[in-house]
Order: structure tokens, then C-alpha cells, then sequence
């Protein structure tokens, strides 16, 4: 035993284990690098294998940039509304006892468990044209479904956990002392959420709501079921892609690939960086 | 709300409830009235509609060759993709969280990038690579295995777009734990295997299983990448959501709602399992 245990003790760290932990690191690094570092070399390569100028050609194609501006609007539109009725929702959920609550909070995470295809056939269910609310909205000039609400309505759907997990927590582990004080001084509710818990809040919304712009640019499956995929007037950047893969024209669908996973993956690293600076634990880090 | 007025306004500081308890009683209705329009309304239509017809239908859309098919297709894929991911996730966590070496946080990042891709572009990817002209694909196709079009190409697509879960989830619960434990059972003279199973395991199997439970969830209901994939060929390659999205465009929408209420119905119990195993390692997160 006496022998053993500075023996033990070096055992701890992967690098004086040279047979065992070697290949643990080899065999999990290679699965990352074929799972997900050789698709995105290969895509990237492929994409500018024709050239700069071929690249931009792609990219100034009108039906592309329609289908990407179309992405980005839809998108930011989601996130505005998002952000405030995410907030209220994490709010009400922290602050306010009401009955039914752990049922409320369970259903949030809904859409990260439901198939996006269901989600589109459910909003069709609810708002397209063969059921009454659908008929009514219709004849109204309010037509959701095989129209750009009815993408707004779908992204809202995907991406509603996002804002209320990443606010919930906040909310949760806050200290009320100051707002108590600020109550105490003769601040309004409003100028107490203003001046005081939003400040605080401020990151975990930015963090929620770039998740969900990020995951908005590569939405399908719900948007699919709903847009009605009509070019040049609601079919986004990801049905463009697919689009293009189905007639045959690859570049074209690979351009438009890179441009809409650079602003995703932009979005996300933005993130990072400004979590690391405000000193938040970037997650698994 | 009664409750709480009574049991804690009045010692902790003067508050003034009766400007506040409208506001309160309207944001609470608004966001629950935000809820309902959003969630539970949609998934209560889905419902109407695949029963509208009574029960008869609905088991008869289930029970026909094709979904049954689609169903075993999508529980398939879904067992490979999961299986590949529980054992690499768990690995690369480890790697992750003990070891240190040239890369790390690249291969950190690397781990996310799945979250941030469009499943279609994932599609996109993996035809490139595996299709009959592609990178990999090219020299498969010789030796006579056909990856895109087939079931091995859409199980790789799965498991592309679930690979973070395990990982993410494993992660911070593993560095949480610390080596404490671990170099006890070093120092008494147990293997890497034995410490391996008797301890790293047991303390991280509440991360490990809400990491697989997400996995499954997502893998049942993962649309985009495998339509890109599969060519969906009826019969061969179709998996339950490709059904669901051929049966609105082909007309055979009964098809389509009650496979969409299988789905979403299993998404459900899953989701309640996510809840149970989220406490469970929460409370092992925060001991106290």
C-alpha cells in the first residue's frame, strides 16, 4: 500500500496513463472529427470549390436572397415577441403562485420534445383553411397559415422554452433585498422592474433570445408545414436548400448553406464571448 | 394568492398589495393566455383532429403497413443513434472534463456546432460525404455499401443532430463530482475499469439519463436531416415523421394526424421523464 499510493495518486491525471487514456481520447476525438468536423469541412470546401466569384453568382441569385431575407425577418420578428412574453412567462412563473403552476412549467419545454413536423400539423390543425378558426381569419383578410405569420407563429412555437429557461433561473436565485428597498422607498412596481430586476435580467434574455435566432435561421420541419412553400414569398432560407438539393442544383444549396450556418454559429459565438466577459460559467467550460 | 398575502407580506416589509394584485392577476392571465394560444390549444386541435372521425379510424391509420413500417423504421434509428451517442457522449465527457490536451476547446466548441446547424444543412453535409459521388460515399459505393438513401445514412443523420446532448448534460456533473472519489478508489487498489463502473458511473447516471432521454426525444422526431437522406422511398425509407409530412402532401391527412398524435403523445411521457431525472440532478447539483 505504501508502494501504491503515490502510484495511485499519479494514476489521477490522463497523461501518466498513457495505454488506457490514450485511447479514450483518440477513439472520442475521432468519432467528434467524422461526426461533425469532416461534414463541415467537406461543406465549406464543396461550397467554394468553384471559385469566389461563382460563390457570390449563387448568392445574388434573387430567390436566394428573398428565401434568406425572409429567414432573418421572420426570425427577429419572433425574437422581439419572444423576449417580452418569455420574460413574463419566467416572471409569473418565479413570482406569482397560481394554480396549476408545476403543470404550466412541465408543458414550457413542449416544443424541445415535440417533433417540428407535428408542430406545423398542429398550427394547420388550429389555423388553416379547413378548420372554422382558420375559415374565419381567412375570409377576414387574417390568414396565418400559408403566410408569413403562420412562419412567426411556428418559430414562436420551436423556440419558447429558450427565453423562459435561461430567465427562470436568474429569477430564482436573485436577491430581493433590493427590490424590497426600492419598494420601501416609494418606487412603482414598474420602476422597480425597470431600474432594478431587468438590469439584472438583461443577460439571461440576450442569452435565451440568441439561442432562439440562432435556432430560428435553421427552423424546417414546422415552417415546412406552414408556409406553403411559395418562392419569393414564403419559402425561407432552409426551404430554399432543400429546394435546390431536389432540383439538382447543389452549389446553390451549399452557398446558401454557408451563409445561414455563418450567422447561426456567429450568433452563438457572439454569445460565448460576451457570457466569458460578463463572467457568467460559459456552459461546460 | 390569498396564501401568500396573508403568510408573508405582513412580516417581511410594508408592502402595499392592493395597487399590485390587479397588475399581478393580469400579467398572470396574460402570460397563461399567451400559453394556451401557443401550446396547449394547437397540440388540443391535433387531438380533435385525429379523433374526429372516433377511435376506429385512428387505430385503423396506426395499424396500416405503411405507418407500421415508418414507426419500426424511426424506433430503429433511433436505438442506433442513441446507443452511439450514450457511448461516445459519455467518453468525450470524460476526455472533456480529465484530461487536458492540444485542442481542447476547439473540440469543446466542436461539440455544440450540431445545435447551431439547420438539420436540412446537416442533410446537406452528409450527402456530400456519403453520397454515391461523394468524399466517402464514392469508395463505399464501390465496395457495395450504400450509405445515403438507406437506413445507415439516416441513423448518421441522427445521431449528427443529437450528438451534443450526452455530452452537455454528463458534463457538468462529472466536473461537479470531482476526482475525490475517484482517486479513493484508485489508492485502494481498484482498476480504471472498476472505478469506471463502481463509481464515476453511478454518480453521473442522472445527467447520463436526461442526456439520453433528450437524445431519444429528438432522435424520434428528427424530420429535416433525414428527408434530405433518406430519398424517402416509400416502404423503405420512410420514418414516422417523413409519414406524417407524405400524408399532408398525398392527401392522407388521417394518416398523418394519428401518427402526429402517436408522436407527440410519446414526446409527452418523455417530457415527463425529462422533468423527473431534471430534479434528480438538480438535487445532486445543489447537495444542500
Amino acid at each position: 500500500m505504501a508502494v501504491a499510493e503515490p502510484k495511485g495518486r499519479s494514476l489521477v491525471r490522463g497523461a501518466s496513463r498513457p495505454a488506457g487514456g490514450l485511447l479514450l481520447r483518440s477513439a472520442s476525438l475521432s468519432y467528434l472529427g467524422v461526426m461533425v468536423l469532416l461534414p463541415l469541412v467537406a461543406l465549406g470546401y464543396e461550397s467554394t470549390l468553384p471559385g469566389t466569384a461563382a460563390f457570390l453568382k449563387a448568392l445574388s441569385d434573387p430567390f436566394a436572397r428573398h428565401a434568406l431575407w425572409l429567414t432573418f425577418v421572420t426570425a427577429a420578428a419572433m425574437v422581439v415577441i419572444n423576449a417580452v412574453t418569455g420574460t413574463a412567462t419566467a416572471w409569473v412563473l418565479v413570482r406569482y403562485p397560481f394554480p396549476g403552476k408545476g403543470f404550466v412549467n412541465a408543458l414550457i419545454d413542449l416544443p424541445f420534445a415535440v417533433p417540428t413536423v407535428v408542430t406545423g400539423l398542429m398550427l394547420v390543425a388550429l389555423y388553416g383553411p379547413t378548420s372554422v378558426l382558420g375559415a374565419f381569419l381567412d375570409r377576414n383578410g387574417w390568414g396565418i397559415i400559408y403566410q408569413k405569420p403562420g412562419i412567426i407563429l411556428a418559430l414562436l412555437f420551436v423556440t419558447y422554452p429558450f427565453v423562459v429557461r435561461s430567465v427562470q433561473p436568474v429569477l430564482l436565485e436573485m436577491d430581493r433585498a433590493e427590490e424590497e428597498a426600492a419598494v420601501t422607498l416609494g418606487a412603482s412596481p414598474f420602476t422597480v422592474f425597470r431600474r432594478i430586476t431587468l438590469p439584472t435580467l438583461w443577460p439571461a434574455i440576450l442569452t435565451g433570445t440568441a439561442l432562439s435566432f440562432s435556432r430560428a435561421l435553421g427552423e424546417f420541419g414546422s415552417v415546412v408545414m406552414v408556409a406553403g412553400n411559395r418562392p419569393l414569398e414564403t419559402k425561407t432560407g432552409p426551404m430554399y436548400i432543400f429546394g435546390e438539393i431536389e432540383s439538382g442544383n447543389r452549389h446553390g444549396a451549399m452557398v446558401v448553406s454557408v451563409v445561414l450556418l455563418a450567422c447561426s454559429l456567429g450568433v452563438l459565438v457572439v454569445l460565448n464571448r460576451l457570457q466569458r466577459r460578463g463572467g457568467e460559467p460559459g456552459h461546460g467550460r | 394568492m390569498a396564501v401568500d398575502v396573508a403568510t408573508q407580506a405582513p412580516p417581511a416589509v410594508p408592502r402595499r398589495p392592493t395597487p399590485n394584485a390587479w397588475g399581478r392577476r393580469l400579467l398572470t392571465a396574460a402570460v397563461l393566455g399567451w400559453f394556451a394560444l401557443l401550446i396547449l390549444v394547437p397540440t388540443l386541435a391535433l387531438v380533435r383532429g385525429a379523433f374526429s372521425g372516433g377511435l376506429a379510424p385512428f387505430w385503423q391509420a396506426l395499424s396500416s403497413p405503411d405507418a407500421l413500417r415508418a414507426f419500426r423504421l424511426t424506433i430503429g434509428i433511433t436505438l442506433v443513434a442513441t446507443a452511439l451517442n450514450t457511448v461516445f457522449g459519455l467518453a468525450f465527457a470524460v476526455v472533456l472534463v480529465r484530461h487536458r490536451f492540444w485542442g481542447k476547446t476547439l473540440a469543446d466548441g466542436l461539440v455544440d456546432l450540431p445545435f447551431a446547424v439547420s438539420p436540412i444543412i446537416a442533410g446537406l453535409m452528409l450527402v456530400i460525404l456519403y453520397g454515391p459521388q461523394g468524399w466517402i460515399g464514392r469508395w463505399l459505393e464501390s465496395a457495395g455499401v450504400r450509405v445515403v438513401y438507406a437506413w445507415p445514412g439516416m441513423a448518421l443523420a441522427t445521431a449528427f443532430v443529437t450528438l451534443p446532448f450526452v455530452v452537455r448534460e454528463v458534463v457538468p456533473v462529472l466536473r461537479e463530482f470531482g476526482v475525490e472519489q475517484e482517486e479513493v478508489s484508485y489508492t485502494l487498489g481498484a482498476g480504471r475499469w472498476t472505478t469506471f463502473w463502481r463509481v464515476t458511473l453511478p454518480s453521473v447516471r442522472w445527467g447520463l439519463a436526461y442526456g439520453v432521454t433528450l437524445t431519444v426525444a429528438r432522435s424520434l422526431g428528427e424530420f429535416g436531416a433525414l428527408l434530405v437522406v433518406s430519398g424517402n422511398i416509400l416502404g423503405r425509407t420512410q420514418t414516422a415523421t417523413l409519414y406524417v409530412h407524405d400524408g399532408i402532401e398525398s392527401f392522407n391527412t388521417e394518416g398523418a394526424y394519428a401518427a402526429s398524435v402517436l408522436l407527440a403523445g410519446v414526446s409527452f411521457v418523455l417530457l415527463i421523464g425529462m422533468e423527473t431525472l431534471r430534479k434528480r440532478v438538480e438535487a445532486r447539483e445543489r447537495p444542500e
